[in-house]
C-alpha cells in the first residue's frame, strides 16, 4: 500500500517515539494507575499502525515484519502461562501471588502484577498488529 | 445527571443513523460515535479504566472496518429495492418479540436497585483485603490479575484465538503452480 | 431506572439491525451494538452515588468507592469484543471476494 505525503511522514516520526514511551508508561504503572496490560497494549500497537500507515509497504518486506508479529505474540502468551506456572511449581496454588509485596504505593510492589502486566501488554500489541497487517497490508488473489 | 441523559440522547440518534443510513462509510463513522458516547459515559460513573480500553479499542474497531469497506464496494450500499414478502415478515415478527421482551426485561429492572444505590455485598470484602493482600494501589487491577487470574486467562485465550483465525483466513490461496 | 432502558433500547436497535438488514456490512455493525449496549449496562450498575473512581491514592483517606467488580468484568468483555468483530469482518471480506456482492439475497441465489 502507498505511503502518505512528506507533513505526515514529518510528524509520525516524531509522534511515534511519543505515543510508545506513553504506551509503556500505562503498562508498567497498571497497579498504581488506571490502565494495565490491555490499555496499554493496544497503544502500542497503535504507534506501530500509525508508521505503518504513513510510511506504506516500503519499511520492510510484510511476510518478514508477520512472522516477528506471530513470534512476538506468543512469546507474550507463553511468559503469561510461565508466570502462572511458576506459582503451581514453588507453592501448591495455580496462578498463587508468590513474590514479596514490598513497600505500598511503589513501582515495585504488589507481587506479579508488574510482570503479568508487562507480558498481557506484549501479547495484545503483537495480536492487534497481526491483525491489521493481515486485513490491510497483504496482497492476496482476487479469485479464490 | 443531566449530561448523562444528554449523551445517552445523542448515542440513540447515531444508532439509529447508523442502521438506516445508505453510505457504508457515514455508518462506520456513526459506530465510531457511539463508541466514544459509551467511552465519555464510562468517565460519569467514575471508572477510568474503562474509559481508556474502550476509547483505544473502538478506534481500532473502525480502522478495521474503514479497511474492510475500502477493500471492497467503497461506498454504496445495495439496498434501494423493494422489501420482499420474506423481510416484511421478520420485521413484523420482530416488532411482537421486541415488544414482549420490553415488557419482561422492564419488569425485571424494577427489581433491582436504582442507579446510584449500588449494594455492594461483594465488592466490600474485595475492597478491604484488596490493598493488603495483593499489593496494588489500583483495585480493578487487583482484581483482574490476582483475585480473578483465571478469567483473564481465559481472555487471553480468546484473543489468541481470534488472531490466529485472522491470520489464518487471509492466507494467500492456491498451491504454487 | 430510565437510563438502564436507554441501554436496552440500544440492545434493541443492534437487534434490529441483525434481524432484519440485508447488507453484510450493516449486520456487523449491529453486532458491535449489542456488545456495546451490555457492556455500558454492567458498568452503570457498579455505580454509587457520591463515590469516587477505585484507585487508592494516599494511605490514610477514607474509602468511598464505587463498585470495581464490574468494571473488572467489562474490562475483559471489551478486548473479547474487539478480537470477536475482527474475526467477523475477516469472514465478511472472503465471502465479498468469492461472491463480488454484500447482500445477503444474492449471494443465497449464487450459491453452490
Amino acid at each position: 500500500m502507498k505511503g502518505m505525503s512528506l507533513i505526515v511522514k514529518s510528524i509520525t516520526n516524531i509522534a511515534v517515539g511519543f505515543i510508545f514511551i506513553y504506551g509503556i508508561y500505562i503498562v508498567l504503572h497498571g497497579h498504581l494507575t488506571p490502565g494495565g496490560g490491555f490499555a496499554g497494549g493496544v497503544i502500542i500497537a497503535g504507534a506501530f499502525i500509525l508508521k505503518f500507515l504513513a510510511f506504506g509497504s516500503a519499511i520492510k518486506a510484510e511476510r518478514q515484519s508477520s512472522t516477528i508479529t506471530s513470534t512476538f505474540e506468543s512469546i507474550g502468551g507463553l511468559l503469561f502461562i510461565g508466570i502462572a506456572l511458576m506459582g503451581l511449581v514453588i507453592t501448591g496454588t495455580f496462578f498463587l501471588n508468590f513474590l514479596p509485596k514490598g513497600i505500598q504505593l511503589h513501582l515495585l510492589s504488589a507481587g506479579i502484577i508488574p510482570f503479568c502486566n508487562i507480558a498481557i501488554g506484549i501479547k495484545v500489541c503483537a495480536g492487534l498488529f497481526a491483525i491489521f497487517l493481515a486485513l490491510a497490508a497483504v496482497k492476496y488473489s482476487m479469485e479464490d | 445527571m443531566i449530561e448523562l441523559y444528554l449523551f445517552l440522547i445523542f448515542m440513540l440518534i447515531a444508532a439509529i443513523i447508523a442502521t438506516e443510513i445508505k453510505d457504508l462509510l457515514a455508518a462506520v463513522i456513526s459506530l465510531g460515535a457511539v463508541g466514544f458516547s459509551v467511552a465519555i459515559m464510562f468517565i460519569f460513573v467514575q471508572a477510568p479504566d474503562l474509559a481508556i480500553v474502550q476509547i483505544v479499542v473502538e478506534v481500532l474497531t473502525v480502522v478495521v472496518f474503514v479497511a474492510v469497506i475500502l477493500r471492497t464496494t467503497h461506498i454504496d450500499e445495495t439496498i434501494g429495492k423493494k422489501l420482499s414478502g420474506a423481510q416484511i415478515l421478520s420485521i413484523f415478527l420482530y416488532a411482537v418479540f421486541a415488544m414482549l421482551f420490553l415488557i419482561v426485561v422492564l419488569r425485571a429492572l424494577q427489581e433491582m436497585p436504582a442507579f446510584g444505590d449500588a449494594t455492594m455485598k461483594v465488592a466490600a470484602e474485595y475492597i478491604k483485603i484488596g490493598l493488603p493482600q495483593a499489593g496494588g494501589a489500583n483495585l480493578v487491577a487487583d482484581v483482574i490479575l490476582d483475585f480473578r487470574a483465571l478469567d483473564t486467562l481465559g481472555e487471553a485465550t480468546v484473543l489468541f484465538t481470534s488472531v490466529i483465525g485472522v491470520v489464518a483466513l487471509m492466507r494467500k490461496s492456491g498451491r504454487k503452480r | 431506572m430510565m437510563i438502564f432502558a436507554s441501554c436496552i433500547i440500544l440492545f434493541l436497535i443492534g437487534l434490529y439491525a441483525i434481524v432484519t438488514k440485508r447488507n453484510l456490512i450493516k449486520i456487523a455493525i449491529g453486532f458491535a451494538f449489542i456488545e456495546y449496549a451490555i457492556n455500558l449496562l454492567f458498568a452503570l450498575i457498579g455505580f454509587k452515588r457520591d463515590a469516587i473512581a477505585p484507585i487508592i491514592t494516599s494511605l490514610d483517606a477514607p474509602h468511598n468507592f464505587v463498585d470495581p467488580i464490574p468494571q473488572a468484568l467489562v474490562l475483559t468483555a471489551i478486548v473479547i469484543a474487539l478480537g470477536t468483530t475482527a474475526l467477523m469482518l475477516t469472514v465478511i471480506l472472503r465471502i465479498y471476494n468469492r461472491f463480488k456482492t454484500f447482500d445477503i439475497a444474492e449471494i443465497k441465489k449464487l450459491k453452490g
